[in-house]
């Protein structure tokens, strides 16, 4: 255990029963919270103390506390998962604050994410995009040998480097405009970089950036803020390799 | 797979945005070449006769009605793509920290937009409209009619006005961050991403992006400060 002292803090947290209602802000102390703990146990400790004080707790997501579920969806201080880069909330400690600080949590922010309860945000808008297109079709029967199908390293480097995003919804919080394109473009490009997903590439894009408009998200300008705050740092040029996909498969289309 | 869908797309919607942005930035490059025959200053003589050529030449004239409708349909994209964006979220955030993740132009595009254009309109009133609209000018001092001036003559007495020039100098500042992002972006949105090319497109792009509106605020500058006689 840590030697440095413990800190006091206070919380501007938003309360919102459903996503029917208006929310609006709450504060709350947070006392005695270890510089060793991560952002999620802080919140733990708060919602213990509350719930012995017989008061609701503040709901908020979380699953995996590693890195890789991508559910701690808080908007903290401005920043989606807060002030460091590359990491969830889950990732985030308490070392990052110091004693005394007031720190605004908020849940993601878009028409496409309605809010189910105060920072939990229902982020099924991503699912219906992986839905329309964002899988390979193949046969039943017998598993294939791997590697019967070569790939070339750096290829499958870039498939895996977009493959790593775990949906987590940072780049549509970040995104002045609330759009989806960073998720949606790591989703296109994990599959049209290999030759298994190369088949369908045409129509798939097509299909997750129809879907993705239908959801509500907004429309990208290229800031750059998604790349910034992605805790799995996906690249921009996924968006361009979605952008490139889409204007050829328009472009080369029999219909 | 339809074509009919294309526009309606946030990608199609995008595609416009950046194609009328690349078509703009060609527009500034021959624009900014033939007012900069003014630093030949040789009395607007060569100016003047790059004036009438951009003035009879009919390419460029059916030229002038494409760079009309491709301004004009680069701010009804750039409103169109606003609209929807406000739309997508509905609840802004309380504490926002957007310097942390993204520069301020390429956050403040539609501001740096509009300051544009509300120079463009004063630009167009000073020597579009009167080019075109009005009898006022003659394309050589050779044919001028009497109490008829040339381009070059309208530029003069326009720079005199140091509120003018103070006004096309912050324009053209305007002008250069809506580049600097803008010049990248556009290639970004037509796809044209790449490891090895990107890196020189950026450089290009910064390169542009200072040294075009650079020159145009030297004009006024330079008439004004009789650099230019």
């Amino acid at each position: 255990m840590s030697t440095t002292s413990n800190m006091n803090l206070t919380l501007k947290v938003w309360k919102q029963k459903n996503k029917d209602t208006k929310g609006k802000f709450e504060t709350y102390n947070a006392k005695g919270i270890s510089p060793d703990m991560s952002f999620l146990e802080m919140f733990d400790v708060v919602n213990e103390g509350l719930i012995s004080d017989g008061k609701e707790p503040i709901a908020f997501d979380h699953d995996c506390r590693e890195g890789i579920c991508g559910m701690c969806s808080m908007y903290i201080n401005g920043r989606p998962h807060g002030p460091k880069q590359g990491v969830t909330t889950c990732q985030l400690h308490m070392r990052s604050f110091k004693d005394g600080d007031t720190i605004v949590v908020e849940p993601w922010r878009s028409a496409a994410f309605p809010v189910i309860k105060d920072l939990a945000v229902d982020r099924s808008s991503f699912d219906r995009i992986m839905a329309a297109g964002g899988f390979v079709s193949v046969n039943t029967g017998n598993a294939k040998d791997a590697n019967n199908i070569l790939i070339p390293k750096p290829e499958a480097d870039e498939a895996f480097e977009a493959a790593a995003c775990i949906g987590c919804g940072a780049c549509v919080a970040a995104c002045k405009n609330s759009s989806a394109m960073l998720f949606v473009s790591a989703k296109v490009s994990q599959l049209a970089l290999l030759p298994q997903g190369k088949i369908e590439a045409q129509q798939r894009v097509w299909d997750m950036v129809h879907q993705m408009d239908e959801e509500g998200f907004g429309n990208c300008t290229n800031t750059g803020a998604c790349e910034a705050e992605c805790p799995k740092s996906i690249s921009l040029e996924n968006i361009a390799r979605m952008n490139r996909e889409y204007l050829i498969s328009t472009a080369i289309s029999k219909k | 797979m339809s074509n009919s869908g294309f526009l309606k797309s946030s990608i199609g919607k995008k595609f416009l945005m950046g194609i009328t942005g690349l078509f703009l930035i060609s527009f500034l490059i021959v624009h900014c070449f033939v007012n900069a025959l003014i630093f030949i200053n040789d009395g607007g003589h060569t100016f003047d006769l790059g004036c009438e050529f951009m003035g009879t030449n009919w390419i460029i004239r059916a030229m002038e009605i494409v760079l009309f409708a491709g301004i004009i349909l680069h701010i009804f994209q750039a409103l169109i793509l606003t609209l929807d964006n406000r739309k997508a979220r509905p609840i802004q955030y309380d504490s926002y920290d957007g310097a942390a993740n993204s520069k301020w132009y390429s956050r403040w595009m539609g501001l740096l937009g509009t300051l544009i254009l509300m120079f463009l309109i004063i630009h167009l009133s000073h020597f579009w409209i009167v080019s075109r609209f009005t009898n006022h000018l003659a394309h050589t001092k050779e044919h001028a009619l009497p109490g008829q001036e040339t381009m070059f003559d309208e530029m003069k007495e326009t720079f005199e006005n140091l509120w003018v020039v103070i006004l096309y100098s912050l324009s053209m500042v305007s002008l250069g961050y809506h580049l600097l992002h803008g010049f990248q972006s556009a290639f970004q949105t037509l796809g044209l991403n790449h490891k090895k090319y990107t890196p020189l497109i950026k450089k290009i792009g910064v390169a542009f992006s200072i040294i075009v509106p650079l020159i145009f605020a030297l004009m006024p500058i330079s008439i004004y400060m009789e650099w230019i006689k």
